[in-house]
Protein backbone atom coordinates (compact mmCIF):
# COMPACT_ATOMS: atom_id res chain seq x y z
CA UNK A 1 0.00 0.00 0.00
CA UNK A 2 1.22 3.46 -0.88
CA UNK A 3 0.40 6.57 1.10
CA UNK A 4 -1.31 9.32 -0.87
CA UNK A 5 -1.10 12.86 0.49
CA UNK A 6 -4.26 14.80 -0.27
CA UNK A 7 -4.08 18.57 -0.84
CA UNK A 8 -6.54 20.87 0.96
CA UNK A 9 -8.79 21.34 -2.09
CA UNK A 10 -9.31 17.59 -2.51
CA UNK A 11 -9.87 16.76 1.14
CA UNK A 12 -13.64 17.26 1.02
CA UNK A 13 -13.70 14.55 -1.69
CA UNK A 14 -11.99 12.00 0.58
CA UNK A 15 -13.98 12.62 3.73
CA UNK A 16 -11.62 15.27 5.05
CA UNK A 17 -8.59 12.99 5.24
CA UNK A 18 -5.10 14.46 4.67
CA UNK A 19 -3.64 11.07 3.85
CA UNK A 20 -5.16 7.91 2.47
CA UNK A 21 -3.66 4.59 1.50
CA UNK A 22 -4.21 3.00 -1.88
CA UNK A 23 -2.79 -0.05 -3.55
CA UNK A 24 -1.31 -0.42 -7.00
CA UNK A 25 1.95 -1.29 -8.67
CA UNK A 26 2.32 1.99 -10.50
CA UNK A 27 1.24 5.61 -10.10
CA UNK A 28 -1.76 5.19 -12.41
CA UNK A 29 -3.05 2.16 -10.51
CA UNK A 30 -2.67 3.86 -7.15
CA UNK A 31 -4.52 6.95 -8.36
CA UNK A 32 -7.28 4.84 -9.92
CA UNK A 33 -7.63 2.94 -6.66
CA UNK A 34 -8.03 6.33 -4.98
CA UNK A 35 -10.71 7.27 -7.52
CA UNK A 36 -12.52 3.97 -6.94
CA UNK A 37 -12.60 4.57 -3.19
CA UNK A 38 -13.43 8.27 -3.58
CA UNK A 39 -15.25 8.82 -6.92
CA UNK A 40 -15.48 12.59 -6.41
CA UNK A 41 -11.75 12.90 -6.97
CA UNK A 42 -11.93 11.58 -10.53
CA UNK A 43 -12.87 14.79 -12.32
CA UNK A 44 -10.26 16.67 -10.37
CA UNK A 45 -7.45 14.29 -11.25
CA UNK A 46 -8.20 12.92 -14.71
CA UNK A 47 -9.45 14.05 -18.10
CA UNK A 48 -9.81 11.37 -20.79
CA UNK A 49 -7.70 9.00 -18.74
CA UNK A 50 -4.78 11.42 -18.55
CA UNK A 51 -3.63 13.25 -15.46
CA UNK A 52 -4.88 16.85 -15.59
CA UNK A 53 -2.12 19.26 -16.52
CA UNK A 54 -2.85 21.47 -13.51
CA UNK A 55 -2.26 18.64 -11.06
CA UNK A 56 1.27 17.61 -10.18
CA UNK A 57 1.95 14.21 -8.68
CA UNK A 58 5.18 13.42 -6.91
CA UNK A 59 6.51 10.00 -6.06
CA UNK A 60 8.21 10.80 -2.79
CA UNK A 61 9.98 14.03 -3.84
CA UNK A 62 10.12 13.53 -7.62
CA UNK A 63 7.63 14.75 -10.21
CA UNK A 64 6.21 11.65 -11.93
CA UNK A 65 6.28 13.53 -15.24
CA UNK A 66 10.10 13.30 -15.24
CA UNK A 67 9.82 9.61 -14.27
CA UNK A 68 7.50 7.36 -16.25
CA UNK A 69 4.30 9.30 -15.65
CA UNK A 70 1.36 7.12 -14.67
CA UNK A 71 3.47 4.02 -15.44
CA UNK A 72 6.05 4.90 -12.78
CA UNK A 73 6.39 1.88 -10.47
CA UNK A 74 5.26 2.39 -6.88
CA UNK A 75 6.74 0.34 -4.07
CA UNK A 76 5.53 -0.50 -0.59
CA UNK A 77 6.07 2.47 1.68
CA UNK A 78 6.26 5.01 -1.14
CA UNK A 79 4.39 8.27 -0.78
CA UNK A 80 2.48 10.00 -3.55
CA UNK A 81 1.95 13.72 -3.14
CA UNK A 82 -0.93 15.22 -5.14
CA UNK A 83 -0.38 18.91 -5.63
CA UNK A 84 -2.64 21.34 -7.45
CA UNK A 85 -1.50 24.96 -7.64
CA UNK A 86 -2.59 27.30 -4.85
CA UNK A 87 -2.78 31.06 -5.26
CA UNK A 88 -3.92 32.46 -1.92
CA UNK A 89 -1.81 35.25 -0.53
CA UNK A 90 -4.05 37.67 1.23
CA UNK B 1 60.20 43.75 38.17
CA UNK B 2 57.58 43.00 35.56
CA UNK B 3 58.68 43.33 31.93
CA UNK B 4 57.44 46.30 29.92
CA UNK B 5 54.81 45.91 27.22
CA UNK B 6 57.47 46.52 24.58
CA UNK B 7 59.63 43.75 26.02
CA UNK B 8 56.72 41.29 26.06
CA UNK B 9 55.84 42.18 22.46
CA UNK B 10 59.43 41.50 21.48
CA UNK B 11 59.22 38.08 23.13
CA UNK B 12 55.88 37.39 21.48
CA UNK B 13 57.26 38.24 18.06
CA UNK B 14 60.10 35.84 18.66
CA UNK B 15 57.59 33.05 19.31
CA UNK B 16 55.42 33.55 16.23
CA UNK B 17 55.99 33.52 12.49
CA UNK B 18 56.00 36.82 10.66
CA UNK B 19 55.51 37.20 6.95
CA UNK B 20 56.42 39.98 4.55
CA UNK B 21 53.61 41.83 2.70
CA UNK B 22 55.11 40.72 -0.63
CA UNK B 23 54.65 37.07 0.37
CA UNK B 24 51.10 37.77 1.53
CA UNK B 25 50.33 39.40 -1.80
CA UNK B 26 51.61 36.35 -3.67
CA UNK B 27 50.02 33.95 -1.22
CA UNK B 28 46.55 35.47 -1.56
CA UNK B 29 45.89 33.46 -4.64
CA UNK B 30 46.78 30.25 -2.85
CA UNK B 31 43.96 30.03 -0.36
CA UNK B 32 45.44 31.97 2.52
CA UNK B 33 42.82 33.38 4.88
CA UNK B 34 43.74 36.98 5.53
CA UNK B 35 42.29 38.43 8.73
CA UNK B 36 42.22 42.16 9.48
CA UNK B 37 42.28 42.51 13.28
CA UNK B 38 41.94 46.29 13.46
CA UNK B 39 38.99 48.27 14.81
CA UNK B 40 35.89 48.67 12.60
CA UNK B 41 36.67 52.32 11.78
CA UNK B 42 40.15 51.37 10.58
CA UNK B 43 38.82 48.49 8.48
CA UNK B 44 36.24 50.72 6.84
CA UNK B 45 38.84 53.35 6.01
CA UNK B 46 40.52 50.77 3.76
CA UNK B 47 41.62 47.15 3.92
CA UNK B 48 43.38 44.52 1.86
CA UNK B 49 40.95 43.09 -0.74
CA UNK B 50 39.57 39.73 0.33
CA UNK B 51 40.43 40.21 4.01
CA UNK B 52 37.96 39.06 6.64
CA UNK B 53 37.45 41.43 9.51
CA UNK B 54 37.70 40.15 13.08
CA UNK B 55 38.71 42.90 15.51
CA UNK B 56 41.55 42.00 17.88
CA UNK B 57 39.28 42.41 20.90
CA UNK B 58 36.96 39.68 19.58
CA UNK B 59 39.60 37.55 17.88
CA UNK B 60 39.57 34.57 20.24
CA UNK B 61 35.79 34.46 20.51
CA UNK B 62 34.96 34.93 16.83
CA UNK B 63 37.80 33.50 14.80
CA UNK B 64 36.08 30.12 14.58
CA UNK B 65 33.22 31.65 12.60
CA UNK B 66 35.62 33.17 10.10
CA UNK B 67 38.17 30.35 10.05
CA UNK B 68 36.70 27.07 11.32
CA UNK B 69 39.66 24.97 10.11
CA UNK B 70 42.59 25.04 12.51
CA UNK B 71 44.84 23.64 9.79
CA UNK B 72 44.10 26.61 7.52
CA UNK B 73 46.90 28.99 6.60
CA UNK B 74 45.93 32.20 8.39
CA UNK B 75 47.68 35.57 8.10
CA UNK B 76 46.70 38.35 10.51
CA UNK B 77 47.41 41.98 9.90
CA UNK B 78 46.81 45.26 11.66
CA UNK B 79 48.16 48.79 11.14
CA UNK B 80 51.82 48.13 11.87
CA UNK B 81 52.21 44.50 12.83
CA UNK B 82 51.93 44.65 16.63
CA UNK B 83 48.28 43.83 17.33
CA UNK B 84 48.48 41.08 14.73
CA UNK B 85 51.49 39.65 16.52
CA UNK B 86 49.55 39.44 19.78
CA UNK B 87 46.66 37.93 17.88
CA UNK B 88 48.81 35.34 16.11
CA UNK B 89 50.28 34.31 19.42
CA UNK B 90 46.83 33.84 20.92
CA UNK B 91 45.54 31.83 17.96
CA UNK B 92 48.59 29.62 18.00
CA UNK B 93 49.04 29.09 21.74
CA UNK B 94 45.47 29.29 23.02
CA UNK B 95 43.33 28.05 20.14
CA UNK B 96 45.67 25.66 18.37
CA UNK B 97 45.80 27.24 14.90
CA UNK B 98 48.85 25.56 13.40
CA UNK B 99 49.66 27.78 10.43
CA UNK B 100 49.14 31.32 11.65
CA UNK B 101 51.36 34.25 10.78
CA UNK B 102 51.45 37.98 11.42
CA UNK B 103 52.10 40.35 8.53
CA UNK B 104 55.20 42.44 9.24
CA UNK B 105 54.66 46.20 9.05
CA UNK B 106 50.87 45.84 8.78
CA UNK B 107 48.75 47.62 6.21
CA UNK B 108 51.03 50.67 6.51
CA UNK B 109 53.90 48.78 4.89
CA UNK B 110 51.44 47.17 2.44
CA UNK B 111 50.35 50.63 1.30
CA UNK B 112 53.94 51.89 1.17
CA UNK B 113 54.66 49.12 -1.30
CA UNK B 114 51.84 50.43 -3.47
CA UNK B 115 49.68 47.31 -3.14
CA UNK B 116 45.92 47.45 -3.65
CA UNK B 117 43.62 48.64 -0.87
CA UNK B 118 39.85 48.34 -0.93
CA UNK B 119 37.84 51.17 0.59
CA UNK B 120 34.29 50.01 1.33
CA UNK B 121 31.50 52.49 1.43
CA UNK B 122 31.08 53.23 5.08
CA UNK B 123 27.97 52.65 7.14
CA UNK B 124 27.04 55.54 9.39
CA UNK B 125 27.52 55.19 13.12
CA UNK B 126 23.78 54.71 13.50
CA UNK B 127 23.70 52.05 10.78
CA UNK B 128 26.57 50.18 12.44
CA UNK B 129 24.52 50.09 15.60
CA UNK B 130 21.19 49.31 13.92
CA UNK B 131 22.60 46.46 11.85
CA UNK B 132 25.18 45.31 14.39
CA UNK B 133 23.69 41.80 14.63
CA UNK B 134 24.04 41.49 10.86
CA UNK B 135 27.59 42.79 10.92
CA UNK B 136 28.49 40.11 13.44
CA UNK B 137 27.62 37.25 11.10
CA UNK B 138 30.23 36.69 8.38
CA UNK B 139 27.58 35.74 5.80
CA UNK B 140 26.20 39.27 6.00
CA UNK B 141 28.85 41.60 7.42
CA UNK B 142 29.39 45.12 6.10
CA UNK B 143 29.42 43.90 2.50
CA UNK B 144 26.11 42.06 2.81
CA UNK B 145 24.51 44.94 4.69
CA UNK B 146 25.61 47.29 1.95
CA UNK B 147 23.98 44.97 -0.60
CA UNK B 148 20.77 45.04 1.43
CA UNK B 149 20.85 48.84 1.61
CA UNK B 150 21.35 48.98 -2.16
CA UNK B 151 18.65 46.39 -2.88
CA UNK B 152 15.24 47.06 -4.37
CA UNK B 153 12.54 44.57 -3.48
CA UNK B 154 9.02 44.68 -4.86
CA UNK B 155 6.24 43.33 -2.67
CA UNK B 156 3.15 42.29 -4.55
CA UNK B 157 0.44 42.87 -2.02
CA UNK B 158 0.61 44.35 1.48
CA UNK B 159 -1.65 41.57 2.68
CA UNK B 160 -1.13 38.33 4.56
CA UNK B 161 2.21 37.39 3.02
CA UNK B 162 3.40 40.90 2.17
CA UNK B 163 2.87 42.29 5.68
CA UNK B 164 5.35 40.13 7.59
CA UNK B 165 7.79 40.12 4.68
CA UNK B 166 7.73 43.93 4.54
CA UNK B 167 8.28 44.27 8.28
CA UNK B 168 11.39 42.13 8.31
CA UNK B 169 12.81 43.35 5.00
CA UNK B 170 12.45 46.89 6.33
CA UNK B 171 14.09 45.96 9.60
CA UNK B 172 16.91 44.23 7.69
CA UNK B 173 17.63 47.49 5.89
CA UNK B 174 16.51 46.69 2.36
CA UNK B 175 17.01 50.14 0.83
CA UNK B 176 13.97 50.28 -1.41
CA UNK B 177 10.68 48.50 -0.81
CA UNK B 178 8.13 48.84 -3.57
CA UNK B 179 4.58 47.89 -2.62
CA UNK B 180 1.83 47.14 -5.12
CA UNK B 181 -1.64 47.16 -3.57
CA UNK B 182 -4.79 49.02 -4.49
CA UNK B 183 -6.78 47.91 -1.46
CA UNK B 184 -7.74 49.65 1.77
CA UNK B 185 -7.27 48.29 5.26
CA UNK B 186 -10.32 46.34 6.41
CA UNK B 187 -11.14 45.07 9.89
CA UNK B 188 -11.09 41.47 8.65
CA UNK B 189 -7.48 41.94 7.44
CA UNK B 190 -6.07 42.56 10.90
CA UNK B 191 -6.17 38.90 12.01
CA UNK B 192 -3.06 38.35 9.87
CA UNK B 193 -1.96 41.48 8.00
CA UNK B 194 0.29 42.66 10.80
CA UNK B 195 1.71 45.74 9.09
CA UNK B 196 -1.69 47.46 9.45
CA UNK B 197 -3.40 48.68 12.62
CA UNK B 198 -6.93 49.12 13.88
CA UNK B 199 -6.79 52.91 13.65
CA UNK B 200 -5.94 52.67 9.95
CA UNK B 201 -9.09 50.89 8.80
CA UNK B 202 -10.14 52.52 5.54
CA UNK B 203 -6.63 53.83 4.82
CA UNK B 204 -4.97 52.68 1.57
CA UNK B 205 -2.75 49.70 2.37
CA UNK B 206 0.27 51.24 0.65
CA UNK B 207 -0.01 54.29 2.95
CA UNK B 208 -0.54 52.19 6.06
CA UNK B 209 2.41 49.95 5.17
CA UNK B 210 4.62 52.94 4.48
CA UNK B 211 3.78 54.42 7.88
CA UNK B 212 4.78 51.22 9.70
CA UNK B 213 7.93 50.74 7.63
CA UNK B 214 9.10 54.29 8.24
CA UNK B 215 8.52 53.88 11.95
CA UNK B 216 10.68 50.73 11.95
CA UNK B 217 13.47 51.97 9.74
CA UNK B 218 13.84 55.42 8.17
CA UNK B 219 16.66 54.02 5.96
CA UNK B 220 14.01 52.40 3.78
CA UNK B 221 12.66 54.22 0.76
CA UNK B 222 9.06 53.10 0.21
CA UNK B 223 7.76 53.26 -3.35
CA UNK B 224 3.98 53.06 -3.42
CA UNK B 225 2.14 51.57 -6.37
CA UNK B 226 -1.52 51.96 -5.44
CA UNK B 227 -2.75 49.99 -8.42
CA UNK B 228 -3.92 46.52 -9.23
CA UNK B 229 -1.10 44.77 -11.07
CA UNK B 230 -2.21 43.95 -14.61
CA UNK B 231 -0.95 43.59 -18.13
CA UNK B 232 -1.17 47.34 -18.72
CA UNK B 233 1.19 48.32 -15.91
CA UNK B 234 3.41 45.34 -15.05
CA UNK B 235 6.17 46.22 -17.52
CA UNK B 236 6.31 49.73 -16.07
CA UNK B 237 6.40 48.64 -12.43
CA UNK B 238 8.78 45.65 -12.40
CA UNK B 239 11.93 46.96 -14.13
CA UNK B 240 14.63 48.11 -11.73
CA UNK B 241 13.69 45.76 -8.91
CA UNK B 242 16.20 43.08 -7.87
CA UNK B 243 13.73 40.65 -6.32
CA UNK B 244 9.95 40.30 -6.37
CA UNK B 245 8.13 38.88 -3.34
CA UNK B 246 4.90 37.39 -4.64
CA UNK B 247 2.00 37.44 -2.21
CA UNK B 248 -0.66 37.62 -4.90
CA UNK B 249 -4.09 36.19 -4.22
CA UNK B 250 -5.10 35.01 -7.67
CA UNK B 251 -3.87 32.88 -10.56
CA UNK B 252 -4.21 35.27 -13.49
CA UNK B 253 -1.81 37.76 -11.92
CA UNK B 254 0.59 35.01 -10.86
CA UNK B 255 0.92 33.86 -14.47
CA UNK B 256 1.24 37.43 -15.66
CA UNK B 257 3.95 38.04 -13.05
CA UNK B 258 5.76 34.89 -14.09
CA UNK B 259 5.86 35.81 -17.73
CA UNK B 260 6.96 39.40 -17.06
CA UNK B 261 9.63 38.37 -14.54
CA UNK B 262 11.07 35.80 -16.95
CA UNK B 263 11.15 38.43 -19.66
CA UNK B 264 12.91 40.86 -17.30
CA UNK B 265 15.04 38.15 -15.64
CA UNK B 266 13.95 39.15 -12.13
CA UNK B 267 13.81 36.37 -9.51
CA UNK B 268 10.48 35.85 -7.77
CA UNK B 269 10.09 34.50 -4.25
CA UNK B 270 6.67 32.94 -4.43
CA UNK B 271 4.37 31.71 -1.69
CA UNK B 272 0.75 30.64 -1.51
CA UNK B 273 -1.43 29.85 1.47
CA UNK B 274 -4.74 28.20 2.18
CA UNK B 275 -6.22 27.03 5.45
CA UNK B 276 -3.30 25.50 7.30
CA UNK B 277 -1.16 24.81 4.24
CA UNK B 278 1.53 26.82 2.53
CA UNK B 279 3.71 26.48 -0.57
CA UNK B 280 6.99 28.26 -1.20
CA UNK B 281 9.52 28.35 -4.02
CA UNK B 282 12.00 30.67 -5.70
CA UNK B 283 11.67 31.14 -9.45
CA UNK B 284 14.96 32.42 -10.83
CA UNK B 285 14.55 32.92 -14.58
CA UNK B 286 16.80 30.70 -16.70
CA UNK B 287 18.65 29.50 -13.62
CA UNK B 288 15.82 27.27 -12.44
CA UNK B 289 12.24 26.49 -13.37
CA UNK B 290 9.57 29.18 -13.68
CA UNK B 291 6.03 29.11 -12.33
CA UNK B 292 4.73 27.71 -15.62
CA UNK B 293 7.28 24.88 -15.45
CA UNK B 294 5.75 23.97 -12.08
CA UNK B 295 2.10 24.57 -12.98
CA UNK B 296 1.65 24.67 -16.75
CA UNK B 297 -1.92 25.88 -16.40
CA UNK B 298 -4.14 27.06 -13.56
CA UNK B 299 -6.74 24.70 -12.14
CA UNK B 300 -10.43 25.22 -12.81
CA UNK B 301 -12.34 27.26 -10.28
CA UNK B 302 -13.51 24.32 -8.15
CA UNK B 303 -9.88 23.47 -7.50
CA UNK B 304 -8.80 27.08 -7.06
CA UNK B 305 -10.30 28.35 -3.84
CA UNK B 306 -8.38 31.63 -4.15
CA UNK B 307 -11.20 32.86 -6.33
CA UNK B 308 -13.57 33.20 -3.43
CA UNK B 309 -13.32 34.01 0.24
CA UNK B 310 -11.52 31.24 2.05
CA UNK B 311 -10.22 30.86 5.52
CA UNK B 312 -6.62 30.89 6.59
CA UNK B 313 -4.96 30.50 9.96
CA UNK B 314 -3.77 34.01 10.80
CA UNK B 315 -0.28 32.88 11.75
CA UNK B 316 0.27 30.90 8.53
CA UNK B 317 0.96 33.86 6.21
CA UNK B 318 3.36 35.07 8.91
CA UNK B 319 5.33 31.84 8.69
CA UNK B 320 5.27 31.76 4.89
CA UNK B 321 5.87 35.49 4.46
CA UNK B 322 8.93 35.32 6.67
CA UNK B 323 10.28 32.34 4.74
CA UNK B 324 9.85 34.55 1.66
CA UNK B 325 11.70 37.41 3.35
CA UNK B 326 14.49 35.00 4.28
CA UNK B 327 14.83 33.79 0.69
CA UNK B 328 14.79 37.39 -0.58
CA UNK B 329 17.61 38.35 1.80
CA UNK B 330 19.62 35.27 0.75
CA UNK B 331 19.24 36.23 -2.92
CA UNK B 332 20.37 39.78 -2.17
CA UNK B 333 23.43 38.87 -0.11
CA UNK B 334 24.14 35.86 -2.36
CA UNK B 335 24.49 33.41 0.50
CA UNK B 336 23.23 29.91 1.13
CA UNK B 337 21.15 27.64 -1.08
CA UNK B 338 18.10 29.44 -2.41
CA UNK B 339 14.88 27.48 -2.83
CA UNK B 340 15.36 27.27 -6.60
CA UNK B 341 14.08 24.08 -8.24
CA UNK B 342 12.46 23.04 -5.00
CA UNK B 343 8.94 23.50 -3.69
CA UNK B 344 8.49 23.58 0.06
CA UNK B 345 5.14 22.47 1.43
CA UNK B 346 4.26 23.45 4.98
CA UNK B 347 1.44 21.75 6.86
CA UNK B 348 0.85 23.83 9.96
CA UNK B 349 -1.57 21.39 11.60
CA UNK B 350 0.82 18.47 11.26
CA UNK B 351 3.86 20.71 11.82
CA UNK B 352 5.65 19.14 8.86
CA UNK B 353 7.71 20.49 5.99
CA UNK B 354 7.80 18.45 2.76
CA UNK B 355 10.05 19.28 -0.14
CA UNK B 356 9.54 18.22 -3.75
CA UNK B 357 11.74 18.81 -6.78
CA UNK B 358 10.77 21.22 -9.53
CA UNK B 359 12.41 20.86 -12.92
CA UNK B 360 12.74 23.24 -15.81
CA UNK B 361 10.29 22.16 -18.47
CA UNK B 362 12.11 21.99 -21.82
CA UNK B 363 8.73 22.67 -23.42
CA UNK B 364 7.78 25.53 -21.10
CA UNK B 365 5.74 28.00 -23.16
CA UNK B 366 7.66 30.89 -21.58
CA UNK B 367 11.09 30.11 -20.16
CA UNK B 368 12.16 27.68 -22.89
CA UNK B 369 12.39 30.76 -25.12
CA UNK B 370 14.55 33.87 -25.32
CA UNK B 371 13.17 36.62 -23.07
CA UNK B 372 13.17 39.04 -26.02
CA UNK B 373 10.73 36.81 -27.88
CA UNK B 374 8.03 37.04 -25.19
CA UNK B 375 5.49 39.59 -26.39
CA UNK B 376 3.16 41.86 -24.43
CA UNK B 377 0.17 40.13 -25.95
CA UNK B 378 0.97 36.65 -24.71
CA UNK B 379 1.94 37.54 -21.15
CA UNK B 380 -0.30 35.95 -18.57
CA UNK B 381 -2.45 34.45 -21.29
CA UNK B 382 -4.36 31.21 -20.86
CA UNK B 383 -8.03 30.24 -21.31
CA UNK B 384 -10.27 32.96 -19.94
CA UNK B 385 -9.79 32.31 -16.30
CA UNK B 386 -10.96 35.56 -14.78
CA UNK B 387 -14.39 35.07 -16.29
CA UNK B 388 -14.34 31.53 -14.97
CA UNK B 389 -13.54 32.72 -11.46
CA UNK B 390 -16.22 35.38 -11.62
CA UNK B 391 -18.74 32.75 -12.69
CA UNK B 392 -17.71 30.51 -9.83
CA UNK B 393 -18.01 33.36 -7.35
Amino acid sequence: MATVKIPPVLRPSVGGEKEVTASGSDVGEVLRALVTDHPQTEAQLFSDGELNRYVNVYLNDEDVRVLDGLQTPVGEGDTLVILPAMAGGA
Amino acid sequence: MSPSGAEVLKQIKAQIDEVDPADVKDGLVNGVVLVDVREPEEFEAGHIPGAVHVPRSYLESRIENAVPDREAHVVLYCASGNRSAWGAHALKELLGYRHVESMRGGITLWKDRGYEVEVPRALTKEQRERYSRHLLIPEVGVEGQQKLLDAKVLLLGAGGLGSPAALYLAAAGVGTLGIVDNDEVDLSNLQRQVIHTTDRIGVPKVDSAEQTIQAINPDVDVVKHAVRLDASNIMEILPGYDVVVDGLDNFPTRYLLNDASVRLRIPVVSAAILGFDGQLSVFAPYEGPCYRCLFREPPPAELAPSCGANGVLGVLPGTMGLLQATEAVKLIIEQGDPLIGRLLLYDALAATFTEVKVHRDPECPICSRDPESISDEEMGVFPDYEAFCAAAG
